[in-house]
């Protein structure tokens, strides 16, 4: 963060299912995957700061589970699992995930890390089975703004008559 | 939070915004009022689809129509597409929030491979 520009992630919806979430890290991509799949280093970045991480177990192979799951603001329980379909060292990684809360809402999410020049680019590609279930998840990742992307989104309501 | 209900309208302006043919019109649009014989040649769609596409975005307010002479002229309501952006932004800062905690594994990850001088 001292010299160079900081990267930040990037969200875009390229289809009407899908998520795609990009990041540069400052690090050769066997740290990054060491970093992601790991699960000492899992719970200390998972919960975005959100809260503890609970759980963080990880069964990576082809069709070993994993499960995280965090205590968000000390008192409700936010959980995902699922099953690994693909897992290349260091390269992808396609796992399915399901949000505990809302579990007939499944996704198949495809982890890409591509290294360049020793920085490496982590793509998210999380592809929901259908749209509604995209666009509730991109609503459940924003706890703190909910309230107010509600509150404008009242008023376009309104405003539509 | 996951009021399926109160999620459909947004539903439906993410739908408007999702599909990359009326991206591409919302940001003709973002230049400026455009007639829809323009936005056909600026798309190279054919007048049907732009229509088509229009209509979608009109549900959602995301254009307005006025009429000039014999011609339509659609402009961006860009108010109407806030909470999407909103949305997707802060869904971005979470993630962002994520990264941030893994650049501090990394950097530690790094250090870690230095002082082994090469042996890991």
């Amino acid at each position: 963060m001292a010299a160079t520009a900081k990267q930040s992630a990037v969200v875009t919806l390229p289809t009407d299912t899908q998520i795609l979430i990009t990041r540069e890290f400052d690090a050769p991509r066997h740290l990054v995957y060491q970093a992601w799949t790991t699960p000492e280093f899992i719970k200390r970045w998972w919960s975005a700061c959100r809260g503890e991480v609970t759980v963080a177990e990880i069964d990576l192979r082809v069709g070993g589970r994993w499960r995280y799951a965090m205590i968000a603001h000390g008192d409700f329980e936010v959980a995902f699992h699922g099953e690994f379909r693909e897992v290349v060292k260091n390269e992808r990684i396609v796992r399915t995930e399901i949000y505990e809360a809302f579990p007939e809402a499944g996704a198949l999410s495809t982890e890409t890390f591509t290294e360049s020049d020793g920085r490496t680019t982590l793509t998210l590609l999380v592809d929901h089975e259908r749209q509604e279930h995209r666009d509730a998840h991109v609503q459940s990742g924003m706890e703190d703004g909910l309230q107010d992307a509600l509150d404008l989104l009242e008023e376009i309501v309104e405003s539509l008559g | 939070m996951w009021d399926m209900a109160r999620a459909a309208t947004t539903t439906d302006a993410f739908n408007a915004v999702a599909e990359p043919q009326r991206r591409r019109i919302l940001d003709l649009l973002a230049e400026g009022e455009r007639s829809v014989t323009e936005l056909v040649d600026g798309l190279g769609l054919s007048q049907p689809q732009v229509s088509k596409h229009l209509r979608v975005l009109r549900e959602v307010d995301a254009v307005h129509v006025r009429d000039d002479g014999r011609r339509r002229l659609y402009r961006l309501h860009g108010s109407a597409l806030k909470p999407i952006h909103d949305w997707v932004k802060a869904y971005e800062r979470s993630w962002e929030e994520r990264f941030a905690g893994m650049d501090a594994v990394l950097a530690e990850l790094k250090q870690q491979e230095e002082d082994d001088g090469g042996n890991g």
